[in-house]
């Protein structure tokens, strides 16, 4: 027998007795979660999983926002898959169900599923099938520095339409304070004035009629009309002084420092801008405050339409079945009950958001739940290549490199092509 | 065997005209060493270049041709309409033009500083090493580091230059990264402070090849320390110096890392190279065609500059 030989044998000897070592199964699982308290609450449901769960491991992994939706593709079709991994549905989950490489989870949820808020677990349905479960839903809205508007003398109670946000956004300047901080270096963040502006103008029926091409698409007049909007706000100056450069969760530090009187930013901020903090300790729930996105004039869509996200777990083709109990077990009235009354998520578990307990996690919540409709985010719902020039051309409009027709016919552009 | 056999053999030819035989003899000789060396030696080299170098060359080429989202295989066929889209976006003419002036800075100030340094730090002198040492650390250092760093440095709030700005008097310090008419300004900054050092270092063991007895005799004659280096380090240099030329431009078509901490191509695109627009466009996008067709483009620029300059500028060494 030769050298060559001998080792192969060795190594074959060496992988038989790995797997008997890890005969019991390994639910990997991804996620973007950056607050370690929240990853802390996490850990602990998966450990307490392991413990009822003889023989399963669950490990979680995280990776940064940005990195993880450029690498989850490839990931996603190599050996090292995750089981589980977090998702915001929209074009992306439709383009991987397309691809077949999750799991088609409608038979092993029967029953489970009504448990969940309809209109959430719809965002992860594709042609009448489920593919994933929902945890958790975000609104976006104006974040708010109390201390900082009595300093400039504003009334956030007074902002109800895009007019009074101007005069408000005015009045802080003209008080020496930042009105706006934002990480305008990942366009997102820039991106959600405009979503939202659009959806205001719009409504539901802008949006899908957009879609389908009618009434000149996404290079309509509400789209433009969005980008009008957003110019006079962007025409104020009112973002912190080189913000094209910022971050996201630099954007959101200036806020928790008390360097911005504003912040447009997704409901769990509340949690994570004391983590971003300079102290750690970020803005208490005395001062820190929400304004609902303000209305248009002559706009279509209702006050009470809102944007923002579902994040939830989907489930790897060829994944252990195991995964599918723990999903159950994480997104399960009492988890939902306990992350909810430490304020870390809405809940999507019916009934489930009686459990918060904190006001200002409380007031978002019943707005969610008072919804006429959810929109999501457009870099998600609208595919991640249509949804990126989305950001391109907020970022532009902010800069001022971009006028609002051309930012609407881009968009209109990249749809058209995608589809 | 074979070589003292050959060498026995060409014995009775030696008086009439020894050395043509005799060196051809040693050349077979040679060749049979240097065919089993080929035999062992190539085909794992060759088999790694082909499966890491070639195959993804050639793949790239292919899914340049389909419009693809990166999932399964590629199926929707749209022959070049993915070049077409590239040379017709704007960011990727941007693109274009920062790789350019990153070419032209590496050459007209990056080199230049790395030949000064050179030449003051090849002489012995107290602390020539640790000075050369010192230039040479942000090379050492990693890309990702240096441009988080430098995006420290940069910020306008609470960075170095904030902090230098305002010990002249200024309220309000530039966000160099945050202006569309800045951010490439910063980055070029960045890749002329990374590299210079290790374009020094190349000059430098060049500059310990030089024969100083060379120099000696010509001070001796009278030569001024100008005619000195036009006539004697300059000179000895020059192979070095096509060499350094050569991986500044490589280098700089490839910039990639330092960038993406900084700006990650922004404002508006402002800062986009080559390979960020191709990461940012291709690969967060999900458009693999689009991508590869991008990379395509880079790979012909960087071969095609590769394979011009060996031919007329380094065809003698």
């Amino acid at each position: 027998m030769n050298r060559l030989s001998r080792m192969a044998l060795g190594a074959g000897a060496l992988t038989l007795v790995a797997t008997g070592a890890w005969a019991e199964e390994t639910i990997k699982w991804l996620h973007v979660e950056v607050s370690p308290v929240q990853v802390a609450a996490w850990t602990e449901v998966a450990r307490a999983f392991e413990a009822t769960h003889p023989g399963v491991k669950v490990q979680p992994q995280y990776l940064e926002n940005e990195a993880y939706k450029s690498k989850l593709t490839t990931l996603l079709q190599s050996p090292d898959k995750p089981a589980m991994f977090y998702s915001w549905a929209g074009g992306v989950l439709q383009a991987q169900v397309k691809a077949g490489v999750i799991e088609d989870l409608t038979d092993r949820l029967k029953g489970y599923s009504d448990t969940l808020n309809p209109s959430v677990l719809a965002a992860f349905t594709v042609d009448n099938r489920i593919y994933g479960v929902p945890f958790a839903l975000t609104e976006v809205g104006f974040f708010y520095n109390k201390a900082l508007f009595a300093k400039a003398g504003v009334d956030a109670g007074a902002i109800k339409s895009w007019d009074d946000m101007l005069g408000a956004v005015k009045k802080l300047k003209a008080a020496g304070i930042t009105p706006l901080s934002v990480g305008g270096a990942d366009k997102w963040p820039l991106a959600n004035f405009w979503d939202y502006l659009a959806l205001r103008e719009g409504g539901k029926a802008g949006f899908e009629g957009a879609m389908r091409g009618e009434n000149g698409g996404f290079a309509g007049p509400d789209f433009v009309k969005a980008g009008e909007l957003f110019k006079q706000l962007v025409d104020l100056q009112p973002f912190q002084n080189g913000f094209l450069g910022a971050k996201h969760l630099t954007g959101i530090g200036l806020f928790a420092d008390g360097k911005a009187a504003m912040t447009l930013a997704i409901s769990v901020i509340y949690n994570q801008q004391r983590a971003v903090a300079a102290d750690k300790k970020g803005l208490d729930d005395e001062t820190i405050g929400w304004i609902t996105f303000p209305t248009v004039p002559g706009g279509k869509g209702l006050a009470s339409d809102t944007l923002g996200g579902v994040a939830g777990w989907l489930v790897s083709k060829g994944a252990p079945k195991e995964t599918v109990d723990f999903i159950k077990a994480f997104v399960s009235p009492e988890v939902q009950g306990k992350l909810a009354a430490s304020g870390f998520i809405i809940p999507v578990v019916k009934g489930a958001d009686q459990a918060i307990t904190n006001p200002f996690m409380r007031n978002i919540a019943g707005e969610l739940a008072r919804s006429t409709y959810h929109q999501n985010y457009y870099d998600q719902v609208l595919g991640p290549s249509v949804g990126r020039v989305v950001n391109d051309v907020a970022a532009e409009l902010a800069g001022g490199t971009m006028t609002p027709e051309q930012a609407a016919k881009a968009v209109d552009a990249a749809w058209k092509q995608g589809n | 065997m074979a070589g003292p056999e050959l060498v026995t053999a060409d014995r009775p030819l030696a008086g009439r005209s020894r050395r043509p035989w005799a060196g051809l003899g040693r050349r077979r000789s040679v060749q049979s060493g240097q065919l089993a060396a080929v035999v062992l030696f190539l085909p794992p080299a060759l088999l790694l270049f082909s499966l890491f170098v070639v195959m993804p060359v050639i793949e790239a080429g292919w899914y340049s041709l389909f419009n693809w989202n990166g999932f399964g295989s590629p199926t929707q066929w749209v022959g070049l309409s993915n070049y077409v889209s590239v040379l017709s976006t704007r960011a990727f003419m941007l693109a274009l033009r920062n790789n350019g002036l990153i070419i032209l800075v590496s050459l007209l100030v990056q080199l230049p500083l790395a030949l000064s340094l050179a030449i003051n730090l090849s002489n012995r002198f107290r602390g020539a090493v640790a000075l050369r040492m010192l230039f040479f650390l942000p090379y050492v250092l990693a890309e990702i580091a240096t441009g988080l760093i430098f995006s420290f440095v940069y910020d306008g709030d609470y960075g170095l230059l904030a902090a230098i700005w305002r010990a002249f008097g200024s309220t309000n310090p530039p966000h160099l990264l945050g202006s569309t008419s800045t951010a490439m300004l910063a980055i070029l900054i960045v890749v002329v402070w990374k590299y210079f050092g290790f374009h020094m270092m190349l000059f430098i063991a060049a500059l310990q090849g030089l024969d100083r007895s060379q120099v000696e005799a010509a001070q001796v004659d009278g030569a001024s320390r100008v005619q000195v280096l036009r006539h004697i380090t300059f000179p000895h240099l020059y192979p070095t110096m096509r060499l350094s030329v050569f991986f500044a431009i490589v280098g700089s078509l490839q910039l990639f890392d330092v960038v993406m901490p900084l700006t990650q191509g922004g404002p508006a695109d402002s800062s986009q190279t080559m390979v960020t627009f191709l990461y940012s466009f291709g690969f967060t996008r999900m458009r693999v065609g689009f991508g590869s067709a991008v990379g395509v483009i880079l790979f012909l620029l960087c071969a095609g500059f590769a394979f011009t300059y060996q031919r007329f500028v380094l065809r003698n060494e």
